[in-house]
């Protein structure tokens, strides 16, 4: 005698049920990454007065390390009373999450939660901090 | 020596991924986690199958309770010594989620003279509950990066797990404990003569691995970051058969993928394979129930035997004459 077929269970739970979950779950599924939208009037507005679309930091800079930017600019806020920030290029912004960023980022739900949501991250922020009312072009 | 080849075996992994992530991204990124994963799937259940194969012993009563008795004064203690499946169900359960056995380590010292006492010894036990329940979590938090929608109860559990709410990004707790964990299992091997006596380098390479995974996972979410959305949009590729390179993304992502495809290569060939393993160990998976059911033993095979009847049948007429009782006239 053996257990043979408490173990044929046992590897199918394991295997089928727990491993394969990622399998079967995206069977069907696309893999779509999101397609972030940047034709806000701030932003436009910003392009006409300096030629190009361009965000506080390079692009690459900001998709890695936006939320260390803005934590870099809360302390300078809220420690050291500093509240204009010079960036790389030697532009200077009025340091506000509200008023700065999602100005020109006015479409949240179409940019920052777009992607927010595609990895599950859920900031914190706005249980405090007010959206603006949401403006598209 | 022990100690140098698995610690600098884990050190060549990651040199290599690094390189070699720069020739060739598509390997990397693409064939050998897939090879991991068949080497991974295959080989545990051809391992375990083939355990299934092997005869089970007779009942192993080796409990620390008292078991069942026709006394109903005497309490049995159900958990500890079951004598149902049901009770079995309870201390597996108990043995997996909360490492009982583990509980019950004891440390020998030896005192000047020939005194040697045994002692209480927990940390073994804290420190693999503290390992194992955290690389469970970071184990599920990473389903955020396997689901195209993820799931609201693997969201819950990565709140819980960044709820102190320390820097930006979140602090991970899990990831603390983690690296703490396996470092002090590390320590712990290197630094008592006893542990380090019985440690071979099979014992020291796992616990580096998993160091090494871990450092490299801290370092993409804390310090040298790299682009998420680009690392989901790789592992997303691969899990639905239509494998894509995103650019931009670093080799130090490529050293973490490589080293946790050597993790689930290496798993089913070692001593990982008590993640099965442990299901199997006859002291916790068996009813004692060795009174109550007779159990015959399953390689008996039909022997001939000749009974007392068939003695009388061929001997009657000669026990008669000698005046021997016979049952049969
Ligand atoms: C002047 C308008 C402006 C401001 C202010 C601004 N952004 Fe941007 N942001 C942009 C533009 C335009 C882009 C696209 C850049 C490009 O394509 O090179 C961008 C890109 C980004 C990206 C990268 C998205 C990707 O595709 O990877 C992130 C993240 C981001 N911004 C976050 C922020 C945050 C956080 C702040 C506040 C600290 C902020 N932005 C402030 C205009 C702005
Ligand atoms: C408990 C409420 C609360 C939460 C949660 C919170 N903040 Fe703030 N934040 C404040 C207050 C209050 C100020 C000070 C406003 C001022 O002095 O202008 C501030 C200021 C800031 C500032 C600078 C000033 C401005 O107008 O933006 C930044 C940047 C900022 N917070 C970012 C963040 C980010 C990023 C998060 C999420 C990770 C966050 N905050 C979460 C309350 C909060
Ligand atoms: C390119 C995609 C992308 C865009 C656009 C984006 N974020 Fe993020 N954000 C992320 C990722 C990814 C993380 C989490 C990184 C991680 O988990 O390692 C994050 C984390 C954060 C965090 C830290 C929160 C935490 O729980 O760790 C804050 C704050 C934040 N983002 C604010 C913003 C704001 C405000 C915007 C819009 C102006 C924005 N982000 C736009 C991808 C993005």
């Amino acid at each position: 005698m053996n257990n043979a077929w408490k173990i044929v269970i046992g590897v199918v739970i394991g295997f089928v049920a727990v491993f394969g979950f990622p399998f079967y779950y995206n069977l069907g599924k696309a893999n779509v990454a999101p397609k972030l939208k940047y034709d806000t009037p701030a932003i436009l507005e910003y392009e006409k007065e300096h030629g190009k679309k361009e965000c506080v930091e390079p692009k690459e800079f900001m998709a890695k390390e936006h939320m260390q930017l803005l934590n870099t600019w809360r302390d300078e806020v809220v420690r050291y009373g500093q509240r204009i920030y010079v960036n790389s290029r030697g532009e200077s912004f009025h340091i506000s999450l509200q008023n700065t960023c999602l100005n020109c980022h006015s479409n949240k739900k179409e940019f920052c939660d777009k992607c927010h949501n595609y990895l599950a991250v859920n900031p914190y922020c706005f249980s405090c901090h007010i959206v603006p009312k949401e403006k598209q072009s | 020596m022990k100690i140098l080849i698995p610690f600098f075996a884990v050190i060549a992994l990651v040199v290599i991924a690094l390189v070699g992530a720069q020739a060739s991204h598509a390997l990397f990124g693409i064939w050998i986690p897939y090879a991991a994963v068949l080497i991974f799937v295959f080989g545990f259940i051809f391992k375990v199958l083939k355990w299934g194969r092997s005869p089970v012993p007779f009942r192993i009563p080796t409990t620390a309770g008292q078991m069942k008795s026709f006394a109903p004064w005497i309490k049995q203690n159900k958990l500890d010594n079951p004598s149902s499946s049901l009770g079995v169900l309870g201390r597996m359960l108990l043995e997996v989620l909360a490492f009982r056995s583990l509980f019950r380590n004891t440390k020998t010292q030896l005192y000047p003279g020939t005194k040697l006492t045994y002692g209480s010894e927990k940390f073994l036990w804290l420190g693999g509950l503290a390992f194992h329940w955290s690389f469970l979590i970071i184990f599920v938090r990473h389903f955020r990066f396997f689901m195209q929608d993820v799931p609201y109860p693997i969201q819950i559990v990565e709140h819980l797990d960044s709820f102190l709410q320390i820097g930006a990004p979140l602090l991970y707790i899990t990831d603390v404990v983690l690296l703490g964990a396996v470092t002090f299992l590390f320590l712990r091997r290197v630094m008592m003569p006893q542990i380090k006596y019985i440690s071979l380098p099979a014992d020291y390479f796992p616990l580096l691995l998993i160091f090494g995974i871990g450092a490299t996972g801290v370092l993409m979410r804390y310090f040298a970051k790299v682009p998420v959305v680009s690392v989901k949009e790789l592992v997303m590729g691969l899990l639905t058969f239509s494998p894509v390179i995103p650019q931009g993304i670093s080799s130090l992502f490529y050293a973490h993928l490589f080293l946790v495809s050597t993790l689930l290569a290496y798993f089913p060939l070692s001593k990982l394979m008590h993640m099965g393993g442990v299901f199997l160990s006859p002291t916790r998976n068996m009813a004692n129930n060795n009174r109550e059911v007779r159990h015959i033993n399953p390689w008996n095979y039909p022997v001939h035997v000749h009974t007392y009847e068939e003695y009388e049948d061929d001997f009657r007429e000669k026990m008669k004459k000698a005046g021997l009782p016979v049952e049969k006239e």
